[in-house]
């Protein structure tokens, strides 16, 4: 691995250089950082009474956010199954960022269950080897192990193919490939087993349901996407990274048709509970219209359809999809509704009423903000020196020292074969 | 062909300690260092699963719980390990007609146990008030009703506490084996395994299993030295505990806190398998039923209606 040590330092040097904006960016991210560190040396200290969970309502905002993030790592998939598998160019050329992105969402996801541990300090017991893990019976178990593979797995791709092309050579297709193919069932399994986690629980009937897997994976094709689509522009703009409008549209396009299915899949349960009208339907009713008088999360409810619908619609019509302000427009609302019903959406309505009739309505502290926004820092801090490192690589601007006096712009993207 | 097929229970697994102490130490180390410094000691870091410790272990570690009650309460505890004891496998009974929700076997309940007594407040026993007009209705039922006298007109109290399931989802969802069901059928929990994820709580029916959200608040005059390891011990902040049938007094032969405080006798207990116990009378002649019997958890924790 000659040139490992050089590669190292070249890219520790384009992490910390960077014009005005990014250090504004990067100081913003770790001001929000310092601010979350802060408030979890407060709920270390205090015991996790810091938040507004309590027994009634024991998982709640950090496994909320978990939830979400999951989605948008197991998002990756969607750009790798074209780009690999059909050899489809206008993506393939932006299939790192996903993976890039699946690292540092999947950073975020090991993050939350941290901050929502009673006990951080015994993080071995769950490990394979070192601790007892509860396997093949327990969900989260698996989810550990399944979260650390993908995420371990996408590390890998990425620093093997970002590494190669440093050095302007060819890939091996032998090693690359299986990786690839191998990721992509990872991926479905990170979404389906965190799924299992909550539809798993007989306790719980509002996630005792066998749509929610199906409903985990059409959400998620919605919020992961929605990011990439974003970021491209920036990086467009910024970097003279080329990703064509093709790439862009047709992304949006295919983020239309899991709108549609995430909601027909809501409607079909919507339906079920609603006309059978058992006692199960009051943790539907809890979030849709209220239970008793406690009606903290209808606007919420509502809020997340209505903007899921619109940004449905919006990416459905090509004269919007190809239209740069509609079609952002559309990302943030895909973003924010998906945000709402995969989060909190997901996971309160599971614990109102509790499994003896309570209701105790939960809205998190400000130490649980706070805490959230330093995951979210750390998140985009870790996406965001990712991107400064790939994209110089892969526009062919950061290269070995030997290659730098060779002839010629690097093709951008990855090498043709 | 006829042979009675017995209630899903779950299966001991097989560990294997030899290989997994090795790895503990071998890559343990530079965490070690780090935790150390924030106040976690390294012998509990590296300690073993309660089933795998020896003899020998388990004694250190017992010793251990106790000086630590000396150092926080400043009052001398003794703490047992007592395993279950053959041909016992506990039994419940609740008898509905007879209870008037006094909430005594609440109390006496936290007493024993060593709950936190404040902010947050831990009960094992939840009674539930609810409507003779709705029956078993948790829709209905009031979790927070304060009266001068009960039984109130129109009113039947449903005490409810760990089912101690057969068949429990908690043990099922536990990542790291830190809650397991033992051979005389009590679930039970080890404080120092527990990580706080809580997803036995999510899994639990019962709203059996209660977490310590802050330190337990326990005034060291309430402390109760008659400690058991896997039941009554002082908890830290952080991890999840239940009622355990008083284990603590349970496998020395003595009746659960709840049962014997209890004015109006509405609660039974005894050795399911002895043909002569209370609770086998109970079932024989009285007409039991299991809560939530949809979910197939079968709790080891009847149901009837006496009168």
């Amino acid at each position: 691995m000659s040139g490992a040590v050089e590669f190292v330092k070249g890219s520790a040097r384009l992490v910390v250089s960077g014009g005005r904006a990014y250090k504004a960016w990067v100081a913003a991210l770790l001001a929000l950082v310092a601010i979350g560190g802060i408030a979890y040396v407060h709920q270390v200290r205090t015991g996790l009474i810091a938040t507004n969970m309590r027994d009634q309502v024991s998982w709640a905002f950090y496994i909320g956010n978990f939830t979400f993030l999951v989605g948008v790592a197991a998002a990756a998939v969607l750009l790798v199954i074209p780009a690999y598998v059909y050899q489809w160019k206008p993506i393939k050329e932006v299939v790192v960022l996903g993976e890039l992105l699946a690292i540092s969402a999947l950073t975020m996801c090991l993050l939350f269950i941290l901050v929502d541990m009673g006990r951080p300090d015994r993080f071995l017991h769950i490990m394979p080897l070192l601790g007892t893990p509860n396997w093949p019976r327990s969900l989260l178990a698996w989810d550990a192990l399944v979260l650390n593979t993908y995420l371990l797995l996408n590390a890998a791709l990425v620093l093997y193919l970002l590494f190669k092309t440093y050095r302007g050579e060819h890939y091996d297709r032998r090693i690359f490939l299986p990786l690839v193919l191998l990721s992509i069932p990872v991926s479905i399994s990170t979404h389906t087993v965190t799924a299992f986690l909550y539809n798993g629980m007989a306790a719980r009937p509002y996630w005792n349901a066998s749509i929610l897997a199906p409903r985990f994976i059409a959400s998620a094709f919605c919020s992961g996407p929605a990011v990439m689509i974003i970021l491209f522009q920036i990086l467009r703009r910024t970097n003279r990274f080329p990703i064509k409008d093709e790439a862009i549209w047709k992304i949006a396009e295919l983020m239309s048709y899991a709108m549609f299915l995430n909601l027909f899949l809501l409607g079909a349960e919507l339906f079920k509970e609603y006309y059978s009208a058992t006692e199960h339907l009051r943790y539907t009713q809890y979030f849709w219209g209220g239970l008793d008088g406690h009606r903290a999360l209808v606007p919420y409810a509502w809020l997340s359809l209505t903007c899921s619908v619109a940004a449905f619609v919006l990416f459905l019509i090509p004269r919007t999809r190809r239209n740069y302000v509609t079609l952002n427009l559309g990302c943030l609302l895909i973003w924010a509704g998906v945000y709402i019903e995969k989060g909190m959406g997901l996971i309160i309505p599971g614990f109102t009423p509790d499994t003896l009739g309570e209701i105790y309505e939960y809205t998190p502290t400000a130490t649980e903000w706070a805490i959230a926004a330093g995951v979210f820092g750390v998140g985009f801090l870790v996406f965001t020196a990712l991107v400064k490192i790939a994209v110089p690589i892969l526009v062919g601007t950061f290269r070995a020292p030997e290659r730098v006096a060779a002839p010629g712009p690097s093709s951008a993207g990855i090498p043709a074969q | 062909m006829s042979e009675r097929k017995s209630l899903p229970v779950v299966a001991d697994e097989p560990m294997d300690p030899s290989r997994r102490a090795f790895m503990r130490t071998a890559a343990a180390g530079a965490a070690v260092a780090a935790l150390s410094s924030c106040g976690v000691e390294m012998e509990d870091f590296l300690r073993s699963h309660f089933k795998e410790l020896s003899p020998d272990e388990l004694r250190r570690v017992l010793a251990k719980v106790e000086r630590k009650n000396l150092e926080r309460f400043g009052k001398k505890t003794t703490v047992s390990a007592t395993g279950p004891r053959p041909g016992v496998e506990f039994g419940y009974g609740l008898d509905l007609s007879r209870c008037v929700g006094c909430r005594r076997c609440v109390y006496a309940c936290v007493a024993e146990n060593n709950q936190s007594r404040q902010s947050p407040q831990i009960q094992w026993i939840r009674v539930l008030e609810m409507d003779k007009e709705h029956g078993v209705d948790l829709a209905h039922a009031n979790h927070y009703y304060e009266a001068d006298a009960v039984p109130r007109p129109g009113k039947f109290y449903m005490p409810v506490q760990c089912q101690q399931c057969r068949n429990p989802p908690c043990v099922k969802a536990c990542p790291t084996q830190a809650t397991w069901k033992e051979k005389d059928g009590i679930v039970v929990i080890d404080y120092d395994w527990c990580i706080g994820c809580r997803c036995c709580m999510s899994a639990c029916p019962y709203g059996a299993r209660h977490f310590n959200w802050a330190t337990p608040t326990l005034p060291a005059e309430e402390l109760n030295p008659h400690q058991h390891y896997l039941g009554n011990r002082p908890r830290p902040k952080g991890v999840v505990e239940k009622c355990t049938f008083c284990i603590q007094r349970t496998r020395e032969g003595r009746y659960p806190a709840c049962v014997e405080v209890c004015p109006v006798g509405a609660r039974k207990f005894g050795n399911l398998l002895d043909p002569e116990s209370e609770i086998r009378r109970v079932m024989e002649t009285k007409r039991v039923f299991v809560f939530k019997e949809e979910l197939a958890t079968h709790p080891q924790f009847y149901y009837f209606y006496a009168t």
